[in-house]
């Protein structure tokens, strides 16, 4: 487990209930790519609002009036936890759903649930964050606070592989990001426009253009699972450690308290004892087909 | 255990035991005869009881069968465990109704559970509430269970006779009752010794007409307890099974039982700790009313394992290696116990009559073989 249960923030969730959703309403919405949407949400309820923390790597649940519920990962600041910000692919019936809904609407939230990104273990080594997809939106919230506390950290790399250049979400913000001289971020493509000038690859690729200190390296991952299995790998093979490696991974959670099964892989719940787990907690499973 | 107080009481006095149980307030659920088998179900009088009644296991078959006197508990373990009782099979985890332009309101919480009393509890079904009360007593659960639960009592009968798929002795959870009831009852010819486990139990045994049990009847219900464990239906060796289980995933034997196993979930929902749940949201027809319900869910479902990269679980040997994988070695981690506590009725119920005892088995004995194969075979390189 990454970060202990009890430093956790409370749980919000509707009428004590822990299975019913608290009320949001949506007070901002920005399309990110053709089918990736951002919505800031904020509680109806004005103790919900002000009492409402998360931690970096977090997710709710976020459900829509008697359509259902879905797991998405929060992608913005910690430090404005009065609106928060859910970036969704509209992929699945719940997601879909959220497609048809604008500014003024409301949505249910329960959360935060999981464990987050080791940002206070962390302190004073090199982060080398890989994103894939939309795999960005969970790394978003740690790199805010990186960028917040750059001083208290080495060197930072983010390589973010993306399918093609107009499928790359925060764009403005990756721009301000790129130009920063404290901050390397690096982009490869699958399938390149006539336009792009960038890497082209899968963005272990990426890692031949970085200068890897394996003895002072953390590297945080999130993004398909083929994409976290040779990130992974890449690193082990870089010679950083196994308890250096976080990944995040993506199960079905359905319940968010380790009660409903659905998201067990092996003897974690990815709920509760993740979503972001070191290499070292999983090694055993990982890269195992049918867990 | 075995230097408690014991208590004496006629059989008669069992009806009187139902009456005050009832007057207490409790909903009085006990096993009966219902559709051919041994059921959970509310009872009002010893009359309904399965009286003279015993059932027969076997891999995928079960029987009730006539005995040849009245005893009233001379059987083991129905379909049915407590698990419905306190975990329903389906249940309502609200109801909510729109309100004005945005707003949301939640319709009346669900009454609370009844008050219930257990009568004829076996040790593993006992062992299984304690076992789901390491998933379920949270401070994030549902709150159902909880209330539940901490209201129940719990009249508990030993088993004398275990039956053909029981395993209780080789799980640690029986056939003696040794925690978790307020009444332990062991059923002789014409009366029953009663333990005492709680104050609660201690008063009921008060109000009923009772002795001390003497020195050669608690010596023979030490003998009834002794000859039960050494007649389990089955065992299984425990000894190393976790490590050997997790670190053999690749198992050709897996493959081999997939071949039988028809994915169709029985042993997961007449387990009595299998907790898993599907959570269903809907709206009625007019959009504005919504509910969530709660049913029970089974890892031999491809559905169980669905998430947008696709099924973590599609074929039926990952399905079952899921399955024995957490009962017998992934539970421990999590909960700190085993999720099995022998009570047979995923091999009694069964359709194909798949053995956990047996598939356990097969594959730690073929890992020991070989494993002490590799050892002899070091131990003659060092040699030469």
């Amino acid at each position: 487990m990454i970060s202990a249960l009890d430093q956790r923030p409370s749980i919000v969730c509707g009428e004590a209930n822990p299975m019913a959703p608290a009320w949001t309403r949506i007070v901002a919405c920005q399309q990110e790519s053709s089918n990736t949407a951002s919505y800031t949400l904020q509680f109806l309820d004005p103790e919900q609002k002000k009492n409402y923390r998360f931690q970096p790597g977090q997710f709710n649940m976020v459900y829509l009036f008697g359509v259902g519920e879905a797991a998405i990962s929060i992608s913005s600041d910690p430090d404005k936890c009065d609106s928060l910000v859910h970036t969704i692919r509209h992929v699945g019936s719940v997601t879909f759903a959220m497609n048809r809904l604008g500014i003024g609407q409301c949505v249910g939230l329960r959360g935060p649930f999981g464990s987050s990104w080791p940002l206070d273990e962390c302190r004073g080594r090199d982060i080398l964050l890989v994103a894939g997809g939309i795999g960005i939106a969970p790394l978003r919230p740690a790199i805010y606070q990186l960028l917040k506390n750059r001083d208290d950290y080495g060197r930072l790399i983010l390589l973010y592989g993306i399918r093609s250049p107009q499928d790359m979400i925060f764009k403005e913000e990756v721009e301000e990001w790129m130009d920063r001289r404290d901050f390397q971020v690096l982009i490869t493509v699958d399938y390149p426009s006539e336009a792009w000038t960038g890497p082209v690859g899968v963005v272990t690729k990426l890692l031949r253009r970085v200068r890897v200190d394996s003895s002072r390296t953390s590297v945080f991952v999130c993004g398909p699972r083929v994409m976290n299995r040779a990130a992974a790998h890449s690193f082990l093979s870089h010679y950083v450690p196994e308890d250096e490696i976080f990944i995040s991974l993506e199960r079905n959670m359905r319940c968010g308290v380790g009660q409903c099964g659905h998201c067990q892989y092996g003897p974690k719940f990815v709920c509760k004892d993740g979503p972001v787990f070191s290499y070292e907690s999983v090694r055993d499973l990982f890269g195992k087909d049918e867990v | 255990m075995k230097n408690k107080v014991l208590y004496t009481i006629n059989k008669s006095e069992l009806d009187k035991l139902i009456g005050i149980l009832q007057r207490d307030g409790y909903r009085v659920v006990g096993p009966t005869v219902r559709d051919g088998a041994i059921t959970y179900e509310e009872i009002e009088s010893v009359r309904q009881l399965p009286i003279g009644w015993t059932d027969s296991h076997a891999p995928g078959r079960y029987r009730l069968n006539r005995r040849n006197d009245d005893q009233l508990f001379g059987f083991v373990v129905g379909p049915h465990s407590l698990k419905k009782f306190f975990f329903p099979p389906k249940q309502r985890l609200f109801g909510i109704k729109r309100d004005g332009e945005s707003g949301y309101v939640f319709e009346a919480r669900q009454p609370d559970p009844p008050r219930y009393a257990f009568l004829g509890v076996r040790a593993c079904d006992l062992a299984a509430v304690g076992v789901q009360d390491r998933v379920f007593k949270q401070a994030m659960a549902e709150p159902y269970y909880a209330k539940a639960r901490d209201d129940a009592l719990f009249i508990a009968v030993n088993c004398t006779e275990p039956g053909g798929t029981c395993f209780c002795g080789s799980m640690g959870t029986g056939p003696r009752c040794t925690e978790g009831y307020d009444l332990a009852l062991t059923e002789l010819r014409t009366t029953f010794t009663v333990e005492v486990g709680t104050n609660k139990g201690r008063q009921l045994v008060e109000a009923l007409e009772h002795e001390t049990t003497d020195a050669n009847t608690s010596h023979l219900v030490d003998l009834l307890m002794d000859n039960a464990s050494e007649h389990m239906g089955r065992t299984l060796d425990t000894e190393n099974l976790p490590e050997i289980l997790l670190k053999n995933l690749s198992h050709e034997h897996w493959d081999e039982i997939a071949k039988r196993c028809m994915s169709c979930s029985n042993c997961t929902f007449a387990c009595p700790t299998c907790f898993c749940s599907n959570v269903e949201d809907s709206t009625d027809l007019s959009g504005n009313h919504a509910e969530r319900w709660r049913t029970w869910g089974s890892c031999f479902t491809l559905e169980f394992s669905y998430h947008t990269g696709g099924y973590s679980r599609s074929s039926p040997a990952a399905r079952y290696r899921q399955w024995l994988t957490h009962k017998l070695a992934n539970w421990h981690e999590q909960f700190e116990t085993s999720g099995c506590v022998g009570c047979g009725r995923c091999i009694t119920w069964c359709p194909v009559g798949i053995d956990i005892t047996k598939e356990a088995t097969t594959i730690a004995n073929d890992v020991k073989r070989s494993r002490a194969n590799q050892e002899a075979k070091r131990l003659e390189e060092v040699g030469s």
